[in-house]
């Protein structure tokens, strides 16, 4: 009972605090419209995402993010170094291929989201068996030490609060 | 204390401004498509995220209320970021990328892109470059 009316509670929660947020000011009426709203959404959307997404560590997912959002700030030194600096002559961009052991679609996101906003690596593709990703690096001399870069500090945390 | 957030906003302001521009200026210098990518995925996002943080401590310090629009923001521009790339990058891998410029996936499956269809056929995109 309790799950068919909550498909997705995490969702429900998230959902609660974005609404009081947007209207940035903590108040009983918008913890309870936004509650109403958390409630009406995962139900409309249940159809379309069938599992529920399990974070088995959730005290590592915030760490997790913490790291990611400590990476955003030294990619973004990393790309700036090499626009201002780097003549374009010896810019080596390179399509790599990452193998992943991640299974459930949420940690794929996760790990291609996170490739996106990391250092001067874009993912754009995934094989159509879901076990590779393909990641455009900006600047890579030694394209295997970037692939091994990102299955140690990623998708190793990623497969612990995921899977 | 005021005059120490007013330096620290205005610093932070800066930053932001700086990283804006070489993120802008990183689209003129890079030479392709997907070298440009990066630019507007990294630099950009240091630059918006300094003036969100300067805001949020302008409101908190001299407007005496504590703000959550820019967590909001910080929030949606880190989940839509790596969509728009991805999506860009697939449409480009679509109309200018041929399936052997590409190292190929672990395990003998195709990219994405290169799917075909159950009878063989590859799913064609208008203005895709034949591979």
């Amino acid at each position: 009972m309790l799950r068919r009316l909550f498909p997705h509670p995490y969702l429900t929660v998230v959902l609660t605090a974005v609404w009081v947020m947007l209207m940035n000011e903590v108040s009983l009426g918008y913890i309870v419209f936004g509650f109403l709203l958390g409630t009406i959404v995962p139900l409309l959307t249940a159809a379309y995402w069938p599992d529920r997404p399990t974070i088995r560590r959730p005290v590592r997912f915030g760490l997790y993010i913490l790291l990611v959002l400590w990476d955003i700030v030294m990619a973004n030194i990393t790309v700036a170094r090499i626009i201002l600096f780097l003549p374009r002559s010896q810019l080596r961009p390179a399509w790599i291929t990452v193998p992943t052991v991640l299974r459930t679609p949420e940690a794929i996101t996760m790990l291609a989201g996170t490739i996106t906003m990391t250092p001067g690596t874009v993912t754009s593709d995934i094989a159509t068996d879901g076990r590779s990703l393909l990641v455009h690096c900006l600047h890579a001399p030694d394209p295997d030490a970037v692939r091994d870069g990102i299955k140690n500090r990623y998708e190793r945390r990623l497969k612990e609060i995921f899977e | 204390m005021e005059l120490a957030a007013e330096i620290l906003i205005a610093a932070l302001m800066v930053i932001s401004g700086v990283f804006g521009l070489i993120g802008s200026f990183g689209l003129l210098k890079l030479p392709d498509l997907m070298t440009r990518l990066h630019a507007p995925t990294k630099a950009t996002t240091l630059g918006v995220g300094g003036v969100l943080i300067a805001s949020m401590i302008h409101f908190a310090i001299f407007a005496d209320h504590i703000s959550f629009h820019e967590l909001l923001i910080t929030l949606f521009l880190l989940l839509t970021a790596p969509i728009t790339a991805h999506f860009i990058a697939k449409s480009h891998i679509h109309r200018e990328v041929r399936a052997d410029e590409l190292p190929p996936p672990a395990g003998g499956a195709a990219w994405g892109c290169f799917e075909r269809t159950g009878d063989g056929r590859r799913i064609e995109v208008p203005g895709e470059r034949q591979g």
